[in-house]
C-alpha cells in the first residue's frame, strides 16, 4: 500500500514515509502482513467458549454445520457478538465508573486537583436522582449522587435511573420486550453466562440481552461517565483549538496524552501551567510545554480546556515518529501495544498510569486521585527532563494544522440555536419541520486500516450536510473531521447545502458539531430525547429524521455503542460488518427484522458516499411518515462545491 | 510462474482458512460474505486431512505421469507440461468417476450437481499472473508454500548439511 492509499490526511502521509525510512513499523504494516485475515472469524463461525471446541462452521456447507455441543452458526455468532457488546459496554462502564469514584473521593475531601465545577448541573443530577438538596452544602449533594450513581452498577433489580431520560413510548417497549436495562454490572455478568457452554440457544434471545447490556451501557455507564464529568470537570461550552500532527511543537516540550478517562489529563492541564514547570523547561533549553492528546482523553481535555489535538486512533505511532515527543502518558484503551516498541526507536517516553493497563518495559507511574496534581506534576517534569534528549536529526512535525471548533453539548448547542435568552429545542425542530434542516446524523467510532484512514468519517460527513444534514461526531470521527476543517463555522460555506448553511450562518456554528468524547455518545442519546420533548416530531426517537454511522469502526465499544443507538431507535450503518455474516438468521435479524421489534435497524456498506445516501433515504422515509414539508432545498451543484 | 505446494505439516494449525480462502477463489464474487450466499455454493478443493497429532492439508499433486489422465475415457483430464498443473475440461467430462477411484490421494470429487469431477487446478490463473496459489496466500502459519522443483530440493540439501555438521560437532564433543 502506498502513503496515499493509507490515508487522506497529508500529516499521517508525510510520517508513514518516514516510518518506512526509519524502519518503525505501524499498524498498516501489521494489517497487511496479516491479511488475508481468518474467514471463520470474519464470517463469526468460530467458537471457543469451552474445550469440546475450538469449533468451526463451514460456511460452504461441506464442513460441520454445527459444533461439537450442537451451536449452529446462529448461536456462535449470536454468542460472540453479544460477548463483544459486553466488552465494550464494560470498558465505558468502568470509566463512568472511575468517574463515579473520582467525585466521591472529592466530595470526601480526599483528592487534590479536582473541583465541582458545574454546581448547576450537580443539583439538577440530585434532583433527577430524588436526592433532597435542602440544608445540604455541595460536598454532601455530590457525596450522595455519587453514592446513588455508584449503587446503579451493582443494582439487581429495577431499572437504570437514567433509562427514565428516554420518551416514555421507548421506555414502554423496552419493559415489553423485556430489554430494559437492571443494573449495569448485571447485565453484562448476564451476557457471560448466557454465552457460556450450553445456556442460551435463542439468537434472537441472546441478541436481545445484547441490546439490554449495550443500553445499560448507553443509558448508564456512559451517560454516568459524561453527567460526573461535566459536574467534575465542567460542562464545556464551544471552543477554538487546532487539531493535526502539526500542533507539535519543535521548541518546546511535547507532552502527548493518549487514552480515554479524563481524571488525569485534566490535572495534566494545569500541571502542565505550573510556572515552576515551565521555567525548568526554560533551563532545559525549551521554550514551553506543548501539551496535546490522542484519542478521547484528547476530546476531554479539547472540549473543557481547548488543548489542541495530535491526532486520531491511527496517528497513535505517528506522533511518536514526530521524533519530537518527549512523553506519552496512557492511561486505558485503544492503546496499542505495539508503542512500546515505537518508543524505543525514539527518545520518547512511555508512561503508563493505570493498574488496568500496563505495558511490558514500559515505566508505570501509578495514578491516584487522592495525589492527582502531584503524580501529574511528576509525569511533566520527566517530559521536561526528556527534551534534552531529543534528537534533533531526528525531529520531522508535518505542518499541518486546522482550526476548528469543538465543545457542543445536549445543553450548549441546541439552546444556543435558540439564542442565549431563549434556551429551547424549539428552533431547532422548527428548522427540521418547516424542511430547512432535513434531519441530524451522528458520525462516530475508530480507524481501522481496513478503511482509508478519515476517508470514510469525512467523505460522509460532506456528502451529509451538502444534504442539509447537521452531522454530530465524537471520537476519532471528530478527530478526522476536525482535520478536515469540517468543524470550522466556515465550513458550512464550503460544504453544506443551503439551508443547514442558513442556520449555520444565523447561529454561527460549523455544520459537523464536536460532542465529545467516545463516552460523549449519551449526549446525543439526551439531544433526541430533547428534540421528542421539544414536540412536533413523532413520540418516540425511533419516529425523528435521524440516523448514525461507524465507517471506521474497530473496537468492541463501538459494537455496544451502535447497538444503543439502534435499540433506542436510531438506524445505523456499519463500514464493515459486524462478524456475524456467515449466519444469514442473525444477519437478517440485524439488518431487517429489527425495525419490527426495536424501531431500527443496522445496515453494512463500506463506501461512505452510499453509506450517507443510506442515511438520506431513511431521513426523507422518517419524514414522510411524519408527514412533514419537502425539504426546503434541492441538493447544491457540485460545481459550488468545488467537487472533483 | 511455476513450481508445486510444498506442505510443512509440522507447521499446520488445522485452521482450514487454505479450505475457505479456496472456495472464495472458486466462487463468481471472489468475496467471501457474498461467496457464501452464491448458488450453487463454491467447493473448496483441498482438504485438510488429520492422522494422529498431524494435520496435513491435501490437493492434488498435479503428477507427471497422472492415473487420472490416463484413465480418462474422453480425454476429460489433461496436463500441457512439467510443472503445469493437471486440468480438467468439464465439458468433456461425462462423470464415469475413474478418475475419483485411481487417485493415489483422494484429492479428486464430484462437483454439488454430480455433472463432472473437480480438483485443485493449482490456481493457473493466479499463477499466469505470477501470484501464487491462493492457499499458499491464505496460510497463516507458511505450512503451504510455493516453490519450484529446484528450491524444494535445494533447500533440502542445505537442511540436510547442517544436521550433519552438527552431528558432527557433537560426536567430537563427546
Amino acid at each position: 500500500m502506498r502513503e496515499e492509499e493509507k490515508s487522506i490526511d497529508k500529516a499521517s502521509q508525510e510520517l508513514l514515509k518516514i516510518a518506512e525510512r526509519e524502519g518503525v513499523d505501524t499498524a498498516w504494516d501489521r494489517y497487511e502482513a496479516m491479511v488475508p485475515q481468518c474467514g471463520f472469524g470474519e464470517l463469526g463461525l468460530c467458537c471457543r467458549n469451552c474445550l469440546l471446541g475450538p469449533c468451526r462452521i463451514d460456511p460452504f456447507e461441506e464442513g460441520p454445520q454445527r459444533g461439537v455441543c450442537g451451536a449452529t452458526a446462529e448461536i456462535i455468532s449470536a454468542r460472540n457478538l453479544i460477548r463483544m457488546i459486553a466488552a465494550g459496554a464494560s470498558a465505558h462502564s468502568d470509566h463512568g465508573r472511575d468517574i463515579a469514584h473520582t467525585l466521591l473521593l472529592t466530595a470526601q475531601g480526599k483528592t487534590k486537583g479536582y473541583g465541582m465545577k458545574d454546581e448547576e448541573k450537580l443539583f439538577s443530577l440530585a434532583n433527577e436522582l430524588e436526592i433532597k438538596t435542602d440544608g445540604k452544602d455541595r460536598k454532601e449533594i455530590a457525596m450522595e449522587v455519587a453514592e446513588k450513581v455508584f449503587s446503579e452498577f451493582g443494582q439487581q433489580q429495577g431499572e437504570l435511573q437514567f433509562s427514565h431520560r428516554a420518551p416514555e413510548r421507548r421506555q414502554a417497549l423496552w419493559r415489553k420486550i423485556g430489554i430494559m436495562p437492571r443494573g449495569i454490572d448485571r447485565e453484562i455478568v448476564e451476557v457471560m453466562h448466557r454465552t457460556t457452554m450450553g445456556v442460551d440457544s435463542d439468537f434472537t434471545n441472546l441478541i436481545n440481552q445484547g441490546m439490554r447490556t449495550a443500553l445499560s451501557d448507553g443509558w448508564g455507564g456512559s451517560m454516568i461517565a459524561t453527567e460526573l464529568s461535566d459536574v467534575l470537570f465542567g460542562t464545556p461550552r464551544p471552543i477554538r483549538a487546532k487539531v493535526n500532527l502539526g500542533v507539535l511543537k519543535e521548541d518546546e516540550v511535547n507532552l502527548v496524552v493518549h487514552g480515554h478517562e479524563p481524571t488525569l489529563s485534566d490535572v495534566i492541564v494545569t500541571a502542565s501551567q505550573d510556572p515552576e514547570l515551565i521555567e525548568l523547561a526554560r533551563k532545559n533549553g525549551a521554550k514551553g510545554i506543548n501539551l496535546a492528546g490522542i484519542c478521547c482523553t484528547a476530546n476531554e481535555i479539547l472540549m473543557r480546556h481547548g488543548i489542541p489535538i495530535a491526532g486520531n486512533f491511527l496517528q497513535q505511532e505517528l506522533a511518536i515518529t514526530t521524533g519530537a515527543v518527549e512523553l506519552m502518558l496512557v492511561d486505558v484503551q485503544c492503546i496499542m501495544p505495539a508503542l512500546s516498541s515505537v518508543a524505543n526507536c525514539f527518545h520518547t517516553k512511555l508512561v503508563s498510569t493505570s493498574p488496568k493497563a500496563k505495558f511490558p518495559g514500559v515505566e508505570h507511574v501509578e495514578f491516584r486521585e487522592e495525589e492527582a496534581l502531584l503524580i501529574a506534576k511528576k509525569i511533566v517534569r520527566m517530559a521536561v527532563e526528556n527534551f534534552k534528549n531529543r534528537v534533533k536529526e531526528k525531529v520531522n512535525i508535518p505542518k499541518e494544522k486546522m482550526d476548528l471548533v469543538a465543545g457542543f453539548t445536549a445543553e450548549s448547542v441546541f439552546r444556543f440555536l435558540g439564542g442565549k435568552y431563549r434556551a429551547t429545542y424549539r428552533p431547532l425542530n422548527d428548522a427540521i419541520i418547516s424542511g430547512r434542516l432535513r434531519g441530524a446524523a451522528g458520525i462516530v467510532g475508530c480507524n481501522n486500516p481496513k478503511i482509508k484512514h478519515d476517508w470514510g468519517h469525512v467523505e460522509m460527513a460532506k456528502e451529509l450536510i451538502k444534504n442539509d444534514v447537521l452531522v454530530v461526531v465524537t471520537g476519532c470521527s471528530a478527530i478526522a473531521n476536525a482535520k478536515a476543517g469540517l468543524l470550522k463555522p466556515k465550513a458550512a460555506f464550503e460544504y453544506a447545502g443551503k439551508g443547514l448553511r442558513e442556520i449555520c450562518e444565523a447561529v454561527g456554528v460549523p455544520p459537523v458539531l464536536h460532542v465529545g468524547s467516545c463516552v460523549d455518545n449519551s449526549r446525543i442519546l439526551i439531544t433526541l430525547c430533547n428534540v421528542v420533548a421539544e414536540g412536533g416530531l413523532g413520540d418516540d426517537i425511533s419516529e425523528l429524521p435521524v440516523a448514525g454511522a461507524a465507517p471506521e469502526w474497530m473496537s468492541e465499544k463501538a459494537v455496544a455503542i451502535a447497538f444503543y443507538f439502534v435499540a433506542s431507535g436510531v438506524f445505523t450503518v456499519l463500514g464493515n460488518p459486524f462478524p456475524i455474516l456467515g449466519s444469514r438468521e442473525v444477519t437478517d435479524l440485524l439488518t431487517r427484522r429489527l425495525k419490527d421489534t426495536v424501531g431500527a435497524n443496522f445496515a453494512f456498506e463500506s463506501d461512505p458516499i452510499k453509506a450517507a445516501h443510506l442515511m438520506i433515504d431513511h431521513i426523507n422515509e422518517k419524514r414522510e411518515s411524519l408527514k412533514l414539508k419537502p425539504v426546503m432545498y434541492k441538493e447544491r451543484e457540485k460545481v459550488i462545491l468545488g467537487v472533483e | 510462474m511455476r513450481g508445486i505446494i510444498f506442505i510443512d505439516p509440522q507447521k499446520c494449525l488445522a485452521c482450514k482458512s487454505c479450505e475457505l480462502r479456496c472456495a472464495v477463489e472458486l466462487s463468481k464474487s471472489k468475496d467471501l460474505p457474498q461467496a457464501i450466499d452464491e448458488y450453487p455454493l463454491p467447493q473448496r478443493r483441498l482438504k485438510v486431512e488429520s492422522v494422529a497429532e498431524l494435520a496435513i492439508p491435501l490437493q492434488c499433486r498435479q503428477c507427471e505421469d497422472a492415473p487420472c489422465v490416463r484413465i480418462c475415457p474422453s480425454k476429460a483430464i489433461e496436463r500441457t507440461e512439467v510443472e503445469q498443473p493437471v486440468l480438467i475440461k468439464e465439458q468433456l467430462c461425462i462423470g464415469c468417476k475413474w478418475c475419483i477411484l485411481v487417485c493415489p490421494f483422494g484429492v479428486i470429487g464430484m462437483d454439488r450437481e454430480g455433472k463432472a469431477v473437480i480438483k485443485c487446478d493449482l490456481c493457473f490463473e493466479r499463477l499466469k499472473g505470477n501470484k501464487p496459489p491462493v492457499c499458499v496466500q491464505a496460510c497463516p502459519t507458511k505450512a503451504l508454500q510455493f516453490k519450484t522443483l529446484e528450491e524444494v530440493p535445494a533447500e533440502k540439501r542445505k537442511e540436510y548439511l547442517v544436521r550433519f555438521t552438527k552431528g558432527k560437532e557433537m560426536a567430537e564433543r563427546k
